[in-house]
């Protein structure tokens, strides 16, 4: 029980899975901090445990087959060894989520309309008619034209980003104070994608509630987080402030990350620069820092990257952390030197 | 959705026409092909001992000199107008649908057939609403404890429930707890509902159960696989991130969305069985369509069979339209057209 | 998962199993308590030959139960054995068997008549005196008037088609049709010149038109109340009960007819106020339900399923409730003497001597559930029966095969011959019987190609059709025949009379068409005397066995179980079954 404690407050979670080929380390190792008013952004590639942390944040994993250790503080209350009960109760009311496909992610047989209503009674003790006035306002507010009508539509009558926006409404029914979304913008198309951020960041600001944003894509990353968190074999291998993460980033894998991002202001012939290699086995990750078979600059830390785990250290300055064999400023010189010239000259 | 509606209806229409049609024709070509006339087909309709005038007077009776389109135009003009019959003493004229005389026995056929229908009907609803309840809720409980002893327990039990012919199910329960301890009644024991529903629950008890035990281990394994595909879907993860309890989850959430292909295929098997439980009818002594249809078959009494087949396929007809309807209902990404 | 999945299921199997060996004793063990105490006390066979718990005691529902249904329960319409047993009832005829066991059961009684007939006019005119006092069950008298119109109405082949066929074969009905037919006209074979006088009018002689007396068909009908073929669903009673419900297929009740008095009956005893019979129950059903006293009898008198045979045999106190009657009916194998080489009565003589009738007894169920291995064709329940030994095979009923080899040397054939062997194909007594003769008859070289055929087109298009059963050559045909009623007509006539072979099909007669036998036949019909009878009967049985054209197989016998509540319970030899009308309840 420590004093100093931020809105949420991930220290050391672990997220084990047992499966018959082994056990599946998803999550290793993660600490994160933020406050309310705040956005993360959260980046991976599939299976680097970015969803599993979140949900792990809400508590939905099944105890049967997953192993969760750490602390998860949120506003004071430790929710890890917090009986389920509990945890329940905070779902939806303090902590909601945001899931990547509208479409799956609604139950196809009951209304928009009804699935808000049921989202806001079973944490407030109001009539049906109140509640569906509730939710007739938060379609309203999400932005979906004639709400009144639209609330009794099915899931499956919604356009993609109208569908999104409903979702969203749901979400946020209770005033959630924490609101993680999962890839919410992945199954939009792009100009959709921008109004959907677009409309995050406004309730946001209404609401002052933190917002995680887990993410493959750098440039929903970079519209929206104050911080970005890059996490790779179910560790944070670099965290730090937005402009700082994407001007100076110190880790190799996020030099990967920025050199294989598509961009409008690069010739369209020219060839993308993929990380090599392929994502790691969770169940074997290789030893030593669980980057290293894929660095190209691992010949450079002599050996340690194959045989022992980085911690976090200081990067550049201020809050900035990543987990590297390599001394900062070699990472620097690397980054302005070799990496960034190759970018540019795309 | 009226007019989808009307067409299934005529739709239907058709596919009785067909099947009485091809049932028509097994009756009427198989015995010819075989090297059959008309005489030696009479042979089966008349006594023991019958000499040719008597075998050409039931040939003349029966129609079956006469074509085969002539001899099911009668038939189909029967449904409609209905057909008058020689009783020897009078002419007696039954009203339509008057679905033919039966041969053997020179009494009308759907005043059987409605008569047989409470049977069939009682057995079919009664276990139907046992299995239902119960393959359903055996099938949650193991879904939701899948790998525990339960499930195993119960898919086992179910495995054997399948397996095991209702014939000789039917005899040992029979033996068992009608004859041996007493508890329920003996077979062929039926009171129609109006005159004591007390007692006609009684007797059907034991039929029910034993009927219900084939299907409601098919609906058990059914719910279950249902229920761990439901259980897996995303919206079951968004039930529980809005902070829904566990058994609204399940239930609200799970079970109705995998209920919907059980419902269905609800429907289809209550409208294959009102057709006629047939080995339940027999071993339980039952006297329902499914027995009628036996005697019928076995008799070589082509109007019996006509009559049931097409019973039995009305309701089947009929069934796949209810559940085509009700499947638009509960789910509303169907359209109906 | 899978593993557990099979042992479980093992499991469940071996319980279930377990529970079907428990049933059967729980069952037997509820009997103990009911058998005791009895006046008689129950033992195998009690009931053949002599009364099994005699007693006067009336009241009670008696309860019966068959699986599959009969022709019709209208007393012109039918023409099963069970039937004729069940009827008298609620119908009377003009005269019936004594209704005692043993063999004072062949003897006729009066029934509605006062006495047997009298015959007149060489045999050709027969005069029936009807008791006093008959009525209906509304109450109205009985006159011969209502006999000659129920003989009149059975003659109606083509509306009433079940019945039997002797008052259309003999009466002299000059064009005559019946009530429907000829309607209007006068029956010119039959008078009334009273209402208790009836006289008959053959075409040709018949001694013993008495057995014709005793059919259903002279059961009384008034004219007034016949609906034709609906006639069933409410005959009118002339005995002691009449119809309460009748449901087609399903059930029927019978109750006291007010009506019937019983001074003028002195054959019924009418005990139980009731009976409820049951048609369609599951066969196996009804059997365990006969153990366990729900039922009191097996309508169908053919004996136990398989199922309960070995229970009933191997339980004592099962078995102390059966019985073993025989009945008028054979099992046996026609030999075909239209198709070479049986066309030579040696290669005939050799399969009468070669085949095994142990195994053709094995395969209709045995000594006791089969019946009697037959050495010619009149069994022993008819009177004028003898045990012949006609080309017998062996001592020890297995075969003779060294007068087999040799008589198949006389015909040409010594090392055998080819030919098929037809079945009913749904029978599978007969396919075992197909089995056994196939195994027997191939040890000295005949080779038989077994042929199933489906029952009910059997004699209509197959076995008895000879265009077929020749042009496909069935040299043997598997068959069985049960007598109409206890005496060589009634016996023999259908199937040994060449005459009644049609060419269309249809014939019981497979394989007998000797000009010598038919002469017989003729001279015994007219015989008035009935020891006379019965002797030129046997020599018609001998006759017919040494053409070789039928092998007997067995005399039927059956394992029946009494109920468990049943009073005055035996075996009327007349129909080879309990006699239903005398049974009454504890």
């Amino acid at each position: 029980m420590s004093e100093d404690h931020s809105f949420l407050d991930v220290r050391d979670l672990r997220i084990h899975f047992r499966t018959d080929d082994g056990l599946v380390r998803s999550v290793d190792g993660l600490s994160f901090r933020l406050e309310r008013g705040r956005t993360l952004g959260i980046v991976g590639e599939s299976g680097s445990g970015k969803s599993v942390t979140s949900l792990g944040i809400l508590g939905l994993h099944n105890k049967r087959n997953a192993q969760v250790s750490g602390e998860i503080w949120l506003e004071g209350a430790e929710l890890v060894n917090s009986p389920p009960e509990a945890v329940r109760k905070l779902r939806g009311r303090k902590m909601a989520m945001i899931f990547q496909d509208p479409l799956s992610a609604m139950h196809p047989y009951y209304t928009v309309g009804k699935q808000i209503i049921e989202a806001y009674r079973v944490h407030n003790n109001v009539s049906k008619a109140v509640a569906r006035k509730h939710a007739i306002d938060m379609l309203g507010r999400v932005g979906i034209p004639q709400p009144a009508r639209r609330v009794d539509d099915y899931p499956h009558q919604f356009s993609g980003g109208m569908r999104q926006r409903a979702m969203i409404a749901m979400a946020l029914s209770c005033d959630p104070e924490l609101l993680i979304a999962d890839e919410p913008t992945t199954a939009l198309d792009v100009t959709v994608q921008a109004q959907i951020l677009d409309l995050m960041r406004t309730l946001q600001h209404e609401f002052n509630s933190a917002l995680i944003i887990i993410t493959h894509d750098l440039g929903v990353v970079a519209e929206l987080s104050d911080e970005v968190l890059v996490m790779y074999g179910g560790r944070c291998v670099e965290f730090g402030p937005a402009t700082t993460v994407f001007d100076r980033p110190e880790h190799p894998y996020t030099w990967g990350l920025l050199g294989s991002m598509p961009r409008l202001d690069r010739g369209v012939t020219d060839r993308l620069l993929p990380i090599a290699g392929t994502p790691p086995s969770m169940i074997n990750l290789p030893s030593g820092c669980h980057f290293h078979p894929r660095c190209a600059y691992e010949p450079r830390t002599g050996g340690l990257g194959r045989t022992v785990p980085p911690e976090l250290n200081r990067a550049g300055g201020g809050s900035h952390l990543v987990r590297c064999h390599l001394p900062s400023d070699e990472r620097q010189r690397i980054w302005s030197q070799e990496v960034k010239p190759k970018l540019e000259a795309q | 959705m009226l007019t989808f509606i009307i067409r299934r209806l005529i739709g239907a229409v058709l596919t009785l026409l067909v099947v009485s049609m091809i049932t028509f024709g097994i009756f009427y070509l198989i015995p010819r092909w075989a090297g059959g006339s008309a005489e030696s087909l009479a042979t089966r309709y008349v006594g023991r001992t019958a000499n040719p005038e008597q075998v050409q007077a039931a040939v003349k009776a029966l129609g079956l000199d006469q074509p085969i389109y002539l001899q099911y135009w009668n038939w189909v003009k029967s449904i409609f107008a209905g057909a008058d019959f020689n009783t020897g003493t009078s002419i007696e004229h039954c009203p339509a649908p008057c679905l033919g005389y039966s041969f053997i026995g020179r009494n009308p056929v759907w005043p059987d057939l409605l008569d047989r229908l409470p049977v069939t009907t009682s057995l079919a609803f009664g276990a139907a609403i046992i299995w239902l309840i119960s393959g359903v809720a055996i099938g949650v409980l193991s879904a939701l404890r899948r790998g525990s002893f339960f499930d195993r327990a119960a898919m086992g039990v179910a495995l054997g429930g399948v397996s095991l012919p209702i014939f000789w199910t039917g005899i040992i329960c029979l033996v068992i707890f009608s004859y041996g301890l007493g508890w329920t009644a003996p077979g062929g024991a039926y009171t129609p509902i109006e005159q004591n529903p007390g007692l006609w629950a009684y007797d059907l008890i034991l039929p029910w159960i034993t009927l219900a035990l084939l299907f409601s281990a098919a609906y058990a394994r059914l719910t279950r696989a249902g229920m761990l595909e439901t259980m897996g879907e995303d919206f079951i993860r968004t039930a529980r991130a809005k902070g829904l309890e566990e058994h609204t989850v399940v239930t609200r959430h799970g079970l109705r969305a995998a209920l919907t292909p059980i419902v269905t295929i609800f429907g289809l098997d209550v409208g294959l069985l009102l057709g006629g439980a047939i080995l339940t009818e027999s071993t339980f002594s039952l006297p329902g369509l499914g027995k009628y249809a036996i005697d019928g078959i076995v008799a070589n009494d082509m109007p019996k069979v006509m009559g049931v087949t097409l019973l039995a396929a009305f309701f089947v007809v009929i069934a796949n339209l209810i559940v085509d309807l009700l499947y638009a209902v509960i789910d509303p990404r169907v359209r109906l057209g | 998962m899978k593993r557990r999945l099979v042992v479980g299921v093992a499991a469940g199997v071996a319980l279930a199993l377990g529970l079907s060996a428990c049933g059967g004793g729980t069952s037997s063990s509820n009997n103990q308590g009911g058998s005791s105490g009895n006046a008689n006390a129950p033992a195998f066979n009690a009931a053949v030959g002599k009364v099994f718990n005699p007693s006067d005691k009336k009241g009670g529902t008696m309860k019966f139960a068959i699986s599959s249904d009969w022709d019709s329960t209208d007393p012109g319409d039918t023409y099963y054995g069970l039937s004729w047993n069940l009827v008298r009832l609620y119908t009377r005829a003009l005269t019936m068997f004594k209704v005692v066991p043993g063999t004072g059961s062949q003897e006729l009684v009066g029934d509605l008549a006062e006495g047997l007939g009298e015959s007149s006019n060489g045999g050709k005119t027969w005069t029936y005196k009807l008791r006093q006092g008959l009525k209906f069950e509304d109450g109205t008298p009985i006159t011969a008037k209502d006999v000659e119109y129920a003989v009149s109405r059975s003659l109606e082949k083509g509306t009433l088609v079940n019945g039997p066929f002797y008052f259309n074969d003999f009466l002299d009905l000059k064009g005559y049709k019946g009530p429907y037919s000829s309607k209007g006209q006068d029956n010119p074979a039959i008078d009334t010149p009273d209402d208790h006088t009836i006289v008959f009018k053959l075409k040709k002689a018949y001694g013993s038109f008495d057995y014709f007396a005793m059919l259903p068909s002279t059961a009384p009908v008034p004219q007034g109340k016949d609906t034709g073929v609906k006639y069933k669903e409410h005959p009118v009673s002339s005995g002691p009960y009449m119809f309460q419900s009748y449901s087609a297929g399903k059930a029927f009740t019978l109750v006291r007819n007010p009506n019937w008095d019983q001074a003028t009956d002195p054959n019924r005893k009418a005990l139980p106020d009731q009976y409820d019979v049951t048609i369609g129950a599951n066969a196996d059903d009804i059997d365990n339900q006969l153990i366990a006293g729900s039922y009191q009898v097996d309508l169908a008198g053919t004996g136990v399923q398989p199922a309960a045979l070995s229970r009933v045999l191997g339980d004592p106190n099962l078995k102390a409730r059966a019985d073993n009657p025989g009945s008028a009916r054979l099992w046996y194998t026609a030999i075909n003497p239209e198709v070479a080489p049986l066309n030579n009565i040696e290669c005939r003589k050799a399969v009468m001597f070669a085949a095994d009738k142990t195994l053709y007894q094995q395969a209709y169920g045995g000594p006791l559930a089969g019946g009697e291995i037959a050495s010619n064709l009149l069994p022993p329940i008819i009177p004028g029966h003898q045990k012949l030994s006609v080309y017998p095979p062996g001592q020890d009923n297995k075969g003779d095969v060294a007068a087999a080899k040799d008589a198949l040397q006389k015909c040409g054939q010594p090392s055998g011959f080819s030919t098929n062997l037809s079945y009913r194909a749904e029978r599978p007594k007969e396919k075992a019987t197909a089995e056994a003769l196939q195994q027997s008859l191939g040890r000295v070289g005949i080779k038989l190609t077994l042929k199933a055929f489906p029952t009910g087109d059997y004699l209509a298009l197959y076995a008895g059709k000879p265009s077929y059963a020749n042009g496909n050559k069935l040299g043997l045909m598997v068959y069985g025949w049960a007598a109409d009623w206890n005496d060589g007509f009634g016996f023999l006539s259908q199937i040994i009379d060449s005459r009644t072979i049609r060419a269309s099909g249809g014939n019981s007669n497979l394989s007998v068409h000797v000009p010598e036998v038919d002469k017989m036949i003729d001279q015994a019909v007219a015989e008035t005397d009935a020891d006379k009878r019965n002797q030129q009967w046997s020599a018609i049985d001998k006759r017919v066995m040494e053409e070789a054209v039928v092998l007997p197989g067995v005399w039927a016998k059956s394992v029946t179980l009494r109920g468990t509540q049943a009073t005055n319970v035996f075996v009327n030899e007349a129909f080879g079954q309990y006699d239903y009308m005398a049974m009454g309840l504890q």
